[in-house]
């Protein structure tokens, strides 16, 4: 059984067909890179497979539970990082990741606490507010609160934008570090992280999806990966 | 399932984690301490530089409950903007949403913490009452039930608020539309829609349009009478609030 299933997803805003009939699949151990131009639907693919928003048609599937009626259950099993890496600013890194390690009501949120703060490399910044931090350690603590409950689905949104080679380096080695045991989707307009990070790639553009292959298969489609990105997305 | 995933359990753990983290939010400002600073000296001075709380000689808190609509109908919009408004404008929402925890349950802990932080602004009053027990031999019960209804109203108040927090990102619009829709609440308690209702409704449905004031509801408490009348307005209003902004959240 996959973990993570889009099955015929569309989503409109208006007039504006945003998402139409976006289907794939992601199995345990696969890390797939979701690439697509500005506007052409990964952030509302990733809204509706995450249960922020409502799909108009079509279902997601999150480690067996559908996302729209068994939402709580669902959610257990996904950690998900929005697009900015929103957090409550007012609070400490510490504060905020331990707030979200009660709601999810883990057994020892103590432990997992201390155990992500030293995994994300954020312990020297524990007692700062978020407000106060650069974007390269925010976008860290989205990540964070994340994995904070060590989830079989992983969904971030543009995970590595904004960072600098050195700490996109960090996040791609975390993610190497746990994507054996997880199902993965990363959302980049960065073509260098899939050959790096990805098993998998899916390419969407005007809200349907264009491409959907293994990482050689795709790289394999030509030596200029731009190229290869602007015709699969004309 | 993976050996590694670390038990969630289900429960009760959203609400309370939302309601402490809510509660707490409260004073991670100095905006609360200016709250309860300025709901105190608005309260003190009304009762008794607009009330003559002291010059009338009787030991009663009513012309401290006098104005306590007005106090909430401006307070209540002011600590209930941020409810969700804050949420949207952080972009929070879309985590909050995404997190185990039903929308409902979200709506539940921010209210209840919000009205607690509102709880601790009218316990700070205390004070006057004291005062009145030191001149004047007052009936306890009657002031108690003074707190009661005033706190209920407080709720009804907030349950507004939490509808105009819903609707929009922003803390300002939210205050100045859960103001303007208490301000109304207060005023048709008052009657000086009386002849614009009269003219429209006709003058035998007044009596009950003032019936839905805030100020109508609490009187009765004033006098120390706890009816399940007011009661049950403040409640269902609290409640109406409380379910109207959950729904607006979800559909959004």
């Amino acid at each position: 059984m996959p973990l993570i299933e889009a099955k015929n997803l569309c989503k409109s805003y208006g007039a504006i067909r945003a998402v139409h009939d976006v289907s794939f699949s992601v199995d345990r151990g696969e890390v797939v890179g979701f690439l697509g131009p500005n506007g052409a639907g990964k952030s509302t693919t990733m809204k509706m497979l995450t249960g922020h928003l409502r799909a108009d048609a079509g279902s997601a599937v999150i480690a067996g539970f559908d996302v729209a009626e068994n939402s709580v259950r669902a959610k257990q099993h996904l950690g998900y990082s929005p697009e900015g890496a929103p957090a409550y600013g007012e609070m400490t890194v510490r504060e905020f990741l331990r707030f979200a390690a009660d709601l999810r009501g883990l057994s020892d949120p103590a432990e997992s606490v201390r155990q992500t703060l030293e995994l994300c490399r954020l312990k020297e910044v524990a007692a700062q507010t978020i407000d106060t931090l650069s974007k390269g350690y925010r976008m860290r603590v989205g990540f964070a609160q994340a994995v904070l409950h060590d989830p079989e689905v992983l969904i971030l949104d543009e995970p590595t934008d904004g960072l600098d080679p050195n700490q996109k380096f960090e996040v791609r080695r975390i993610l190497k570090e746990m994507a054996a045991r997880k199902a993965v989707i990363v959302s980049t307009h960065i073509l260098e992280e899939v050959g790096e990070l990805c098993t998998r790639v899916v390419v969407i553009a005007k809200g349907e999806v264009r491409c959907d292959e293994s990482r050689d298969k795709f790289l394999a489609r030509g030596p200029d990966l731009n190229a290869v990105f602007r015709q699969l997305t004309a | 399932m993976s050996s590694s995933e670390k038990s969630p359990s289900v429960g009760l753990a959203p609400f309370t984690a939302i309601l402490r983290r809510e509660f707490a939010g409260y004073f991670r400002t100095p905006l609360a301490y200016v709250f309860l600073a300025v709901f105190n000296a608005f309260a003190v001075s009304l009762a008794f530089f607009v009330g003559g709380l002291y010059e009338s000689g009787i030991a009663s808190l009513d012309r401290f409950f006098l104005y306590h609509p007005w106090l909430w109908a401006f307070l209540a919009p002011a600590a209930g903007a941020r409810l969700w408004a804050e949420e949207r404008r952080q972009g929070t929402i879309e985590l909050l949403l995404t997190w185990p925890v039903t929308v409902w349950q979200a709506a539940l802990g921010k209210f209840l913490a919000a009205w607690a932080f509102l709880a601790c602004a009218l316990l700070m009053t205390l004070p006057i009452a004291f005062t009145v027990g030191w001149l004047g031999k007052p009936d306890w019960g009657v002031i108690a039930s003074g707190y009661i209804g005033s706190l209920l109203c407080a709720g009804a108040c907030l349950g507004i608020a939490a509808i105009a927090s819903a609707l929009t990102r922003s803390q300002v619009i939210a205050f100045v539309t859960g103001f303007l829709a208490c301000f109304i609440l207060v005023l048709v308690g008052y009657g000086v829609f009386d002849e614009l209702l009269a003219g429209l409704l006709g003058s035998g449905s007044i009596d009950e349009i003032r019936r839905l004031g805030l100020w109508r509801n609490l009187e009765p408490f004033t006098l120390g009478l706890i009816d399940i009348r007011p009661i049950s307005y403040f409640v269902s209003v609290a409640l109406a609030g409380l379910g109207l902004s959950t729904i607006i959240v979800e559909r959004r």
